[in-house]
């Protein structure tokens, strides 16, 4: 059992643009309504790396910064985690389909955004951060693994970490074998002290494979947490927003799940 | 940071299967790279090439796991009595008290290029995405071809992979999660990697010599490495190789052209010195990244010189096994602790002239010599930096 406190929260998804406007939705207080997300471009970044940045990087860093600004952190200094299931879906694809041609004739710079570590090297030159960085990918368990290896980071090393889970659909074909339904970002600051930016405690212990996940109680918010790997975490969030005591069971399908007690503080 | 102790290891990359395998090639000098003639590629270029992975089968029961890096996960774990080996922890931990924490870039991808080529417009039916091309699938088949029950992900962070991964096992046995776990990495040859280096001309058309002053550029190596990592318990055996410090940064800088300064790589080091509690002085010899290409090294002899001086001994071993990519970390943990075990400072094969440029006392030979500890660097796109501190307690 690890215990953390929640100093900032990002979120970026269908009719999901940013905490503050989502909360109420999240806390079932308001209707949810999916309007389309486009994640903005990162202005952090120098010119020619804003444009090399695609929809991935965008969306990633994009929800990283709002939990960290709600923070007060400097991102300079923070460490973090990414996972995705995925990576760069649209850049795997282009490149996929350069190399079933005769010519095979790969852009660099598809190939360097390639690799799923792509956010984080575009995360240190918008931040100048130098601190160290995770990428990991647990399949369908990225968010809750991304959790346990977050909130374990910032408790051994004695430092805030921030966590960021994205993941975004694949263009045909690798669609129809991995079908993610719509894009998805959520990023979590966690310090291993509280803080008087403290918004909320969670405690975290691994959880087993199987069991019933906690779901959302809105059929399209549920919709968004099965079709999206990062969404998973949709029920922590909920949790979050309604700021009262409560169990949530990230469940495994084959990496790690967890299950972690929300406590206000 | 409590050390943990590298209590089995397993390797196959292109010089051999096995530890003894692998130390015969680093003491004799032997190399494993050819010119490539992988799949339907037709680069001039060398690579360090596995044939006998074609012949490799997983388990009947897994057969949707199959890809070139599982296959290769595969032939390393029978290597070295390492399944054997797993088995007695899960025995003596509980399957759900081991974690499971390997690095890979690339994965199966080479499935998903495959399947491509036959796509119709859909992919063809024996294509399997989880369990082969998702960067997870090397966790998931080891998961349950070692019957590991504990917290498991695969850490991508492009040529650091690896190397990380032992931070992340670390990290969670400190933190209670786990009372041992396996470390590794795994990267097969695809042609995503192949022509995407040859985009960026980092492909030598040679075999790699890395620190030479006519280096021009890398041999991609495939190659796989796995470790038992364990608490030391009063009892223990002392004599054992162990993991003493860990450093993580980033570059900051660009995505695929390391900081010219190596100030990244500096930070690394420095951390992985502190987290070992050692000076630099207490080091014996420096498992360089050393991949050959022209700014890489430079930057790399610029950092380690800034941390080490000139005098500690250095090397890279990717003559011998070609860059392995996101398993490199992880071999070439493998190869240190080797080194230490059996007191051996691997030499350069390829490399023939050491770049007059660089300072430092680099192994252009294999040379016995009582080696006590060893850092390790890998760094990786993205500007992924790790350093691995391996020692012994003689």
């Amino acid at each position: 059992m690890i215990r953390v406190f929640v100093e900032g929260i990002g979120i970026a998804g269908p009719g999901l643009d940013g905490w503050s406007a989502s909360r109420a939705t999240l806390a079932g207080l308001a209707p949810y309504e999916p309007a389309p997300f486009v994640p903005p471009p990162v202005v952090l970044l120098p010119p020619a790396e804003r444009r090399r940045a695609g929809t991935a990087i965008r969306l990633a860093i994009g929800a990283g910064l709002e939990a960290l600004i709600q923070a007060g952190r400097d991102p300079a200094g923070m460490a973090m985690v990414f996972a995705s299931s995925n990576g760069d879906s649209d850049t795997v694809h282009e490149i996929l389909c350069v190399l079933a041609t005769d010519r095979r004739e790969v852009s660099p710079t598809r190939f360097h955004n390639s690799v799923h570590n792509a956010p984080a090297g575009y995360w240190a030159v918008a931040t100048g951060s130098r601190e160290p960085s995770t990428s990991l990918c647990a399949f369908d368990d990225g968010f809750s693994a991304g959790l346990l290896d977050a909130a374990v980071q910032a408790t051994v090393d004695n430092r805030p970490v921030t966590l960021t889970a994205y993941d975004l659909p694949y263009p045909e074909p690798l669609h129809g074998v991995r079908p993610i339904e719509a894009l998805f970002a959520a990023a979590l600051v966690l310090t291993p002290e509280p803080t008087n930016r403290t918004i909320i405690a969670l405690s975290i212990a691994p959880g087993r494979s199987g069991g019933t996940a906690t779901a959302m109680t809105d059929s399209r918010l549920e919709r968004l947490r099965l079709g999206n790997p990062a969404a998973r975490g949709l029920p922590l969030l909920a949790a979050i927003a309604r700021g009262a005591p409560d169990t949530v069971h990230l469940t495994a399908s084959f990496g790690t799940g967890a299950e972690i007690a929300v406590e206000p503080c | 940071m409590r050390n943990l102790i590298l209590s089995h290891m397993c390797i196959a990359s292109s010089v051999g299967f096995g530890q003894q395998a692998t130390l015969s090639a680093l003491a004799s000098g032997h190399s494993g790279l050819l010119p490539c003639h992988f799949e339907t590629v037709t680069l001039p270029t060398w690579t360090g090439e596995i044939e006998a992975l074609d012949t490799i089968r997983l388990p009947p029961s897994l057969e949707t796991f199959d890809c070139r890096n599982n296959k290769l996960a595969e032939l390393t774990i029978r290597q070295d009595g390492f399944d054997d080996a797993v088995r007695a922890a899960v025995e003596r931990y509980g399957a759900a008290r081991i974690g499971l924490f390997v690095g890979t870039s690339t994965s199966g991808i080479l499935q998903t290029e495959q399947a491509y080529r036959k796509r119709d417009p859909a992919l063809p039916a024996w294509f399997h995405y989880a369990e082969t091309h998702n960067t997870s699938s090397l966790a998931a088949y080891l998961r349950v071809r070692l019957g590991i029950a504990g917290p498991s992900f695969v850490v991508s962070c492009a040529c650091a992979s690896s190397a990380k991964a032992f931070g992340n096992a670390a990290r969670m046995i400190a933190a209670g999660l786990c009372d041992a776990a396996i470390v590794g990495g795994a990267d097969s040859l695809c042609l995503t990697t192949l022509y995407g280096f040859h985009s960026l001309n980092l492909n030598a058309p040679g075999p790699c010599r890395p620190f030479d002053v006519n280096r021009d550029g890398i041999s991609i190596g495939e190659a796989a490495g796995f470790v038992l990592l364990e608490p030391m318990r009063t009892g223990d055996r002392t004599d054992g190789v162990r993991l003493l410090g860990i450093g993580e940064s980033n570059d900051a800088h660009h995505m695929s052209s390391p900081h010219p300064e190596g100030v990244g790589a500096r930070l690394a080091m420095e951390r992985a010195l502190a987290s070992a509690g050692l000076r630099p002085a207490d080091i014996d010899y420096i498992n360089l990244h050393g991949t050959a290409t022209r700014v890489g090294d430079a930057a790399e002899d610029a950092a380690v010189n800034s941390v080490f001086g000139d005098a500690t001994a250095r090397g890279s071993t990717k003559g011998h096994t070609g860059h392995t990519l996101g398993a490199a970390g992880a071999v070439e943990a493998i190869i240190s602790a080797l080194a230490i075990e059996h007191g051996l400072l691997p030499g350069s094969p390829h490399t023939e002239m050491i770049d007059p440029a660089f300072r430092g006392r680099y192994q252009l030979t294999s040379e016995r010599a009582r080696v006590d500890r060893v850092l390790s660097n890998s760094f990786g796109f993205g500007g992924s930096n790790c350093s691995l501190v391996l020692g012994c307690s003689r």
